[in-house]
């Protein structure tokens, strides 16, 4: 399946069909939908099998964490930050730690800059295991999803071991991390990575050189380059369109740049590319494992002692910290007026832009039945939009 | 750095830049200057990934900050700017045509501190709330607990206590108040 | 269904735009009438061996529905299967908290359901409104909004908590308890007032069957 030569782009203006004409057809996609992911809807004009016009409707996870958090000691919000984005709480735990450490001023002691370090690889593994799963289902290969999802469940069995947590570890405190690695842990980490770098062997031989995936997949959702800025486009969906942007790179945050990669960047930015470079940042992520396990030091605290937290008062003042995780920048903006608890903290979820603006123009002239794949292959995840 | 300082200040009187690290500075402007500042540092000097935007609710000055992140990838720079509109006639410019995902920021700013930004797309529509009664739910005066118990129902038999006096007492009790 | 009590009261309606108010079903929902002792045991244990889930993903919890659907834990030994649509499944997975709008579609969903019908909450945040109970979005008690047959507690329950409670389903059902579904037809009035006075913009009808 080649690509087209120049690929459809859906016009910035949006269609006006005329509804009472008999035409068009209104079909909401979610939120009780196999398809979609996680919880949110699309109102959908199609005409015979095209999509004309979208509407996203988020809102049905809305907890309002940023109301609650406003009402919670800075230490009573470290429990309810991870729940903001499910399948990877880790990245909120260290952008809110890594946030009031910086308004504090805690330095964090170099064996918990490593096992944070850790922790984000090994969930960014996890998140894309489930993607890739969901990404193979949404193109009819049921068969990958039952393959990945076990070997997330190796991955979060680590996480067990580790922080007593399967889903929400809250293993990134301020000030470090909660426990010390246990004894024969760093092991059962090098062979649940050879067990999973197998397995997704596997899965590239099944899903990248399978014929339907590559004549459904090829083509489809195609971002431009120019897009990238004008929609804020962050993470593997920018680096698909051939820029080189990886805030671990560019921000060098945590042992990052102590470490040896290089971002993967692709050219054609259709969701085949896409997955494609997933599935490279995942054997990446394999790898930037392994050096951990090796840099990580044995000796050392593990965490800064931290004042009481019934009394900690943080300096007044602001700050945004952003990380890289599975779908782009994800930030936390923390304000606090010198008081015990924040005056406002602003999650910043790279779904936010690439659920609703990018997908709503993505979706303009595609069939119906690729709905559902173009949705995952922009990995977003609904519970980060809404908070 | 000093030199993108002194050029905000003196096209736009742009003042109170901070260094938070070197990575990140903050910058006030007036609000009547934000679109032009914002569209200036997005082609002009190379910030052109608008992160995100929000609003803090200033109640005891009577006005809401609104923050605005763009980010220059090429210095891997990023400004955090600021601008102050009133708080009982809260009006701000749309910044929706310099960025393609703006409408959603300013549609949730509408939502939750009822700041209107006209001519923003769907910008009156309902976001993330459903059929909501009250008021702007993200302002500093609205109470939460207080709504959540007079709407919805409590199973009986829970306690609740104040969570600091029941750390304290369970924790830490040598802590002195 | 068998009509014990006569002709019920029509119901009215009232979210709907009067012109579409003839379109929707107005029969409130009526009590199953159980068959011979010996013939319904017989269809308990037949109910229980094939729990077919609604696929619908209310909350965080959904997210460990997945392990339970694939190859590791795998929910299928035990007759359990997701189902796209609510017409052809028999279990509501509530997966932890609601929120105003999503209450909205588990309630239409719930009705849309074939009897019998069964509904499993997880979560702390169903049951008292766990981590969210000052949050002025999400409800403290699923089961004041629609019956409850089970409830599995934890933040998030371990897939392991989640089979366990299927089996407790599992044995409500062969004991000819799961009485959920006749609890909302008998309680109708109540579930409806409770329903109306947290979801405002009521635009629904008062029961799609």
């Amino acid at each position: 399946m080649s690509r087209p030569k120049t690929p459809y782009v859906a016009p910035e203006e949006r269609a006006v069909p005329d509804l009472d004409s008999g035409k068009y057809l209104v079909m909401w996609q979610g939120p009780n939908h196999p398809g979609i992911t996680g919880n949110m809807s699309l109102r959908l004009v199609i005409e015979g099998d095209s999509v004309v016009d979208c509407e996203t409707h988020v809102g049905y996870l809305h907890r309002g964490f940023e109301k609650l958090m406003e009402r919670r000691l800075w230490m009573q919000n470290f429990p309810l930050v991870c729940r903001i984005a499910v399948p990877e709480p880790d990245f909120n735990e260290y952008c809110y730690a890594a946030a009031l450490e910086e308004l504090a001023g805690i330095e964090v002691p170099d064996k918990a800059v490593w096992l944070r370090t850790l922790s984000l690889e090994m969930i960014r593994l996890a998140s894309f295991l489930m993607w890739i799963g969901g990404q193979a289902g949404a193109f009819g290969h049921g068969t990958i999803a039952q393959w990945s999802v076990t070997m997330r469940d190796y991955v979060l069995d680590l996480f067990e071991e580790l922080s007593g947590g399967r889903i929400y570890h809250m293993y990134i405190i301020p000030g470090g991390v909660r426990a010390d690695v246990p004894p024969g842990f760093l092991r059962h980490v090098l062979e649940t990575m050879t067990v999973v770098e197998q397995n997704l062997k596997d899965i590239e031989l099944v899903m990248f050189h399978n014929a339907v995936m590559k004549m459904r997949a090829v083509g489809l959702g195609y971002i431009p380059p120019d897009w990238v800025d004008r929609y804020g486009i962050t993470g593997p969906n920018a680096r698909a369109a051939g820029f080189k942007r990886d805030l671990r790179k560019d921000r060098g945050y945590l042992a990052y740049p102590r470490l040896s990669f290089e971002p993967v960047v692709g050219a054609e930015s259709d969701a085949f590319e896409r997955a494609r470079l997933r599935l490279a940042e995942m054997f990446q992520g394999i790898d930037l494992i392994r050096q951990i396990v090796d840099f990580l030091p044995s000796e050392g605290p593990f965490r800064e002692r931290l004042p009481n937290p019934l009394h900690w008062k943080i300096p007044a003042g602001e700050t945004y910290v952003a990380a890289e995780c599975t779908r782009g920048e994800y930030g936390f903006y923390v304000v606090s007026d010198g008081g015990d608890k924040p005056r406002r903290v602003a999650v910043r979820g790279p779904s936010y832009t690439h659920a609703v603006s990018v997908m709503e123009r993505l979706v303009r002239g595609v069939n119906i039945a690729d709905v559902a794949g173009l949705m995952v292959s922009l990995h977003t995840y609904p519970p980060e939009i809404e908070r | 750095m000093r030199e993108l300082a002194d050029m905000l200040s003196g096209r736009y009187g742009a003042r109170e830049w901070h260094d938070q690290r070197k990575d990140l500075s903050s910058v006030t402007v007036d609000a009547s200057k934000l679109r032009d500042v914002l569209t200036w540092l997005r082609d002009e000097a190379g910030y052109a990934h608008l992160a995100f935007a929000t609003a803090v609710d200033e109640i005891e000055r009577k006005v809401f900050r609104l923050t605005y992140t763009v980010h220059n990838y090429g210095t891997a720079h990023g400004i955090l700017v600021h601008c102050e509109i009133d708080r009982d006639r809260p009006v701000m410019e749309s910044i929706h045509r310099l960025w393609g995902q703006a409408w959603t920021y300013q549609r949730e700013m509408r939502e939750w501190y009822g700041i209107d930004f006209p001519g923003s797309p769907r910008v009156d529509e309902e976001f993330v709330l459903e059929g909501w009664e009250g008021p702007p739910m993200m302002r500093r005066d609205f109470d939460s607990l207080a709504y959540s118990d007079a709407t919805y129902a409590e199973r009986p038999g829970r306690e609740t206590r104040d969570p600091a006096a029941y750390m304290k007492e369970k924790l830490y009790p040598e802590a002195d108040a | 269904m068998s009509d014990k009590k006569g002709k019920p009261v029509p119901l009215a309606n009232e979210g709907l735009p009067p012109g579409e108010r003839g379109l929707f079903c107005d029969a409130p929902p009526r009590e199953y009438a159980p068959a011979a002792k010996i013939v319904e045991d017989f269809w308990n244990w037949a109910r229980s061996q094939s729990l077919w889930i609604l696929g619908f993903g209310t909350g965080c919890g959904a997210i460990e529905l997945r392990p339970l659907m694939t190859s590791r834990y795998d929910m299928y030994r035990f007759g359990i299967q997701p189902r796209p649509t609510p017409r052809q499944s028999s279990v509501f997975v509530i997966g932890g908290y609601a929120s105003v709008k999503t209450l909205k579609r588990i309630v239409r969903s719930y009705e849309q359901m074939m009897g019998p019908k069964f509904v499993v909450a997880l979560g702390s945040c169903t049951i008292n409104g766990g981590m969210y109970w000052d949050s002025y979005n999400t409800i403290k008690r699923i089961d004041q909004y629609i019956p409850v047959d089970v409830y599995i507690a934890g933040c998030m329950p371990r897939p392991e908590a989640l089979l366990a409670g299927f089996q407790e389903l599992k044995r409500i059902i062969r004991a000819g308890k799961a009485e959920g579904q006749n609890l909302y037809a008998r309680d109708f009035e109540r579930y409806k007032a409770n329903q109306k006075r947290v979801i405002k913009d009521w635009n629904m009808p008062d029961y799609n069957w």
